[in-house]
């Protein structure tokens, strides 16, 4: 076993009465004073939210104000913690969007067990869900945290659509196999 | 050439495996069984070919021989006989085996018909799968994996068709969807014998309709849907309830005859969905009636018992008032054979008449016998009765007015629709052992509620005497018990050996005791189920005349 000895230099006269230390702190503390904060005030401050950015899971209407979601259960299927319940259901044959013929008549989703992993929305056939910028959420009972098929499009509201898939088959339903 | 082994087998060489087919195989089922997967849509094996897909394209050759002398013409290179492929692609459906015959189902031609069939199917193919019952099973949907191309070139307006058609009272059609390959029309004419679908228009505009007038409304309507390859026939019943990738699915038997057409249950989370047939040649071939399939509706029926007390209180209260000496038991042709056995022994046990209930119809020749109890045969084989049922109880009122008869078990039969007054079940004292109320259950002293078909395991012996397995598919209600349970116990309270009421050792005491059933137990009755020596009851009138399958006893005889 070998031991270095190492030589400790005496505090300098500057050094002793701290005096440069405490300008040096100050300094520090001044410059800081006057920059911009680089931290958040949250709550009452809000984080600028990214593209595609993963927030609570929403349903959407199309700009026509057409409920995209069509039922197919693709996402109750795909989602990891099964916190999504459809019930499907038929849209009657009188209404405006009979042709589209399917629509959710349940749609739950149990933002308890939703894991924010967006493969509800990236399987989604029809684009009608999507993890838009919600990302805190709290309640006071279990019920309250299970989003229903209301709440979900209070959250989700209209995007913009850029097929318009359901709108053009209607189209050509009318216009019949003599447009040909 | 290769002389077949056996005179009535065929050797053909598939993708150059050589396997003996029998006589008249097509090429889809040679090559099924060297497991290569032919595809097709409008080919089903128990339907006659029509060849209008065109999926099931495949190369084709024979043996090379020369013309004058028939001398086989050697290749070379290789020391064998040289193939002569035909050069344009043959359907697998419509060609019968030869000898000798070499089929390519793998080769760049035969991948790129398909890739063309598929191109050509897909441009008015409507882009339904989400809204479309039908995705998940869909062979349409299937093959587009394999040979479609991901994009579609076809950059014109889809042709229009009519999107919900009722072509019945079960049958929705969707007339986008159809890949015209005629299977429903076919399956009207063979096997439902009743012509009403039909192809109108020509080209692209042909559509399948109903004959004017007319409704697809026919007892086997429901097959159509299953088996159309595509989305276009769908059931109105099971129409947008439920994907079907989300569905178990359980083997049952279908009750409502003594055919015991093979079925599936499929259940998500403890409810059904619909029941679609299973295969199996000896029975329903792929079919089933369209009345069997509603029958899971009893499980969540309105008039279901619910349990009012603990099992083991209401069976003591209904051994105590079986222990009175005059008894008299009704079993039931609906119960399964391991509860007929049980009732039987019980009525031994306590020196009761036992009797089955009769329900007679009339058959359709088809899947829907005459006996409208699925489980006849059972009673007879278990001893719980030794002649054919019949539907009024004469005998029992008689004994009942006649004071003989004083306490009565009905195992979920309704007395009063098998002809006893409500007088006369007020004379008696009732324990009913049933899945639903009715009037025997209103005025029963002791209800013991039990589990429907659905909700439990067992066996039925069909009109071939075949026994065949039927599986809970869904858990039974909350408090009710299962029927061999209760029996069990029944047993158990009025002195008998404990012997256990799960399958394995009520079917242990079956096989000892029950001379047609020796050596069977519920594990090794196969899917297709088994057929026993029925030849002890050969001398009885069954009601049965043919069906599918199935000829009746005398019939043989005199034929």
């Amino acid at each position: 076993m070998s031991f270095k000895t190492v030589e400790r230099k005496p505090l300098t006269l500057a050094e002793r009465t701290y005096v440069p230390q405490i300008l040096n702190g100050l300094s520090h503390t001044f410059k800081k004073m006057v920059k911009p904060n680089e931290t958040l005030e949250y709550p009452e401050a809000r984080p600028p939210i990214p593209e595609g950015y993963r927030g609570v899971p929403t349903l959407v209407k199309d700009p026509n104000g057409r409920e995209k979601c069509v039922s197919c259960q693709l996402c109750e299927f795909v989602c990891p913690p099964k916190a999504i319940r459809i019930k499907p259901g038929e849209i009657s044959a009188d209404a405006d969007t009979a042709h589209v013929e399917k629509a959710p008549q349940e749609f739950d989703i149990d933002m308890l067990r939703c894991i924010y992993c967006g493969l509800c929305q990236e399987v989604c056939p029809e684009e009608a869900i999507w993890l838009q910028n919600v990302f805190s959420v709290s309640g006071y009972t279990r019920e309250e945290l299970v989003n229903d098929k209301e709440r979900l499009y209070e959250l989700g509201g209209t995007l913009p659509d850029e097929h318009f898939k359901w709108d053009k088959k209607k189209a050509a339903e009318e216009a019949g196999n003599g447009a040909h | 050439m290769i002389q077949p082994a056996q005179p009535d087998l065929v050797t053909v060489y598939i993708d150059g495996k050589e396997i003996a087919v029998p006589k008249g195989t097509n090429v889809i089922e040679a090559a099924k069984m060297v497991g290569t997967d032919v595809p097709h849509y409008c080919y089903h094996e128990k339907l006659s070919v029509a060849g209008n897909c065109r999926m099931c394209l495949i190369e084709l050759g024979m043996p090379m021989a020369d013309r004058a002398t028939r001398e086989p013409i050697m290749d070379p290179e290789t020391g064998k006989q040289k193939i002569n492929w035909i050069p344009r692609p043959q359907i697998g459906c419509g060609t019968t085996v030869v000898p000798g015959m070499h089929v390519k189902t793998q080769s760049k031609m035969v991948k790129e018909c398909r890739e063309g069939v598929m191109e050509f199917l897909l441009i008015n193919h409507p882009l339904d799968c989400p809204i479309c019952d039908q995705a998940g099973e869909c062979k349409l949907q299937e093959q587009a994996t394999g040979y479609g191309r991901g994009y579609s070139r076809f950059i014109e307006q889809k042709n229009v068709k009519p999107k919900r058609t009722q072509l019945g009272p079960r049958v929705t059609l969707d007339d986008e969807r159809c890949v015209l390959c005629s299977r429903c029309i076919r399956f009207s004419q063979e096997v439902a014998k009743d012509d009403v679908l039909g192809f109108v228009d020509r080209g692209s505009y042909s559509t399948l309709t109903c004959y004017p007038g007319k409704e697809l409304s026919n007892n086997y309507s429901l097959n159509t849907v299953d088996i159309c390859p595509v989305g276009a026939l769908t059931s109105t019943d099971f129409r947008f309830k439920m994907r079907v990738w989300f569905l178990k699915q359980t083997d049952s038997i279908d009750t409502e005859s003594s055919v015991g057409a093979n079925t599936v249950v499929w259940s998500r989370e403890g409810e059904i969905y619909r029941i679609t047939p299973r295969q199996n040649d000896e029975v329903n071939d792929t079919w089933m009636a369209d009345s069997g399939r509603v029958l899971y509706k009893e499980v969540q029926a309105d008039n279901r018992l619910k349990p009012s007390s603990e099992l083991a209180t209401s069976v003591s209260a209904a051994a105590s008032l079986l222990d009175d000496g005059n008894v008299a038991i009704v079993g039931s042709g609906r119960s399964s054979v391991e509860e007929q056995f049980l009732t039987a022994k019980l009525a031994k046990k306590i020196g009761a008449a036992s009797y089955v209930v009769g329900r007679h119809g009339e058959g359709d020749g088809i899947l829907i016998s005459a006996d409208r109890n699925p489980n006849t045969r059972g009673a007879l084989v278990t001893g719980l009765i030794s002649e054919l049922p019949t539907t009024e109880l004469s005998q029992l009122a008689a004994d009942i007015d006649a004071g003989k008869v004083t306490t009565l078990l009905s195992v979920g039969e309704d007395l009063t629709a098998a002809g006893l007054s409500d007088e006369q079940l007020a004379k008696v004292n009732l324990v009913y052992v049933g899945s639903h109320s009715n009037a025997t259950s209103a005025a029963a002293t002791v209800i013991i509620p039990t589990l429907t078909v659905f909700e439990k395991s067992g066996t039925f012996i069909n009109q071939q005497f075949r026994i065949q397995k039927f599986k809970s598919a869904v858990p039974g209600l909350k408090g009710a018990a299962d029927d061999r349970v209760v029996l069990a116990s029944l047993l158990e309270k009025l002195g008998d050996e404990a012997k256990g009421s799960d399958l394995a050792s009520v079917w242990a005491e079956i096989a000892e005791t029950v001379p047609a059933l020796s050596g069977i137990s519920y594990a090794n009755v196969p899917k297709s189920g088994l057929l026993i020596d029925g030849s002890a009851w050969s001398g009885l009138d069954f009601p049965e005349g043919e069906s599918l399958h199935f000829k009746p006893a005398t019939a043989e005889a005199s034929a």
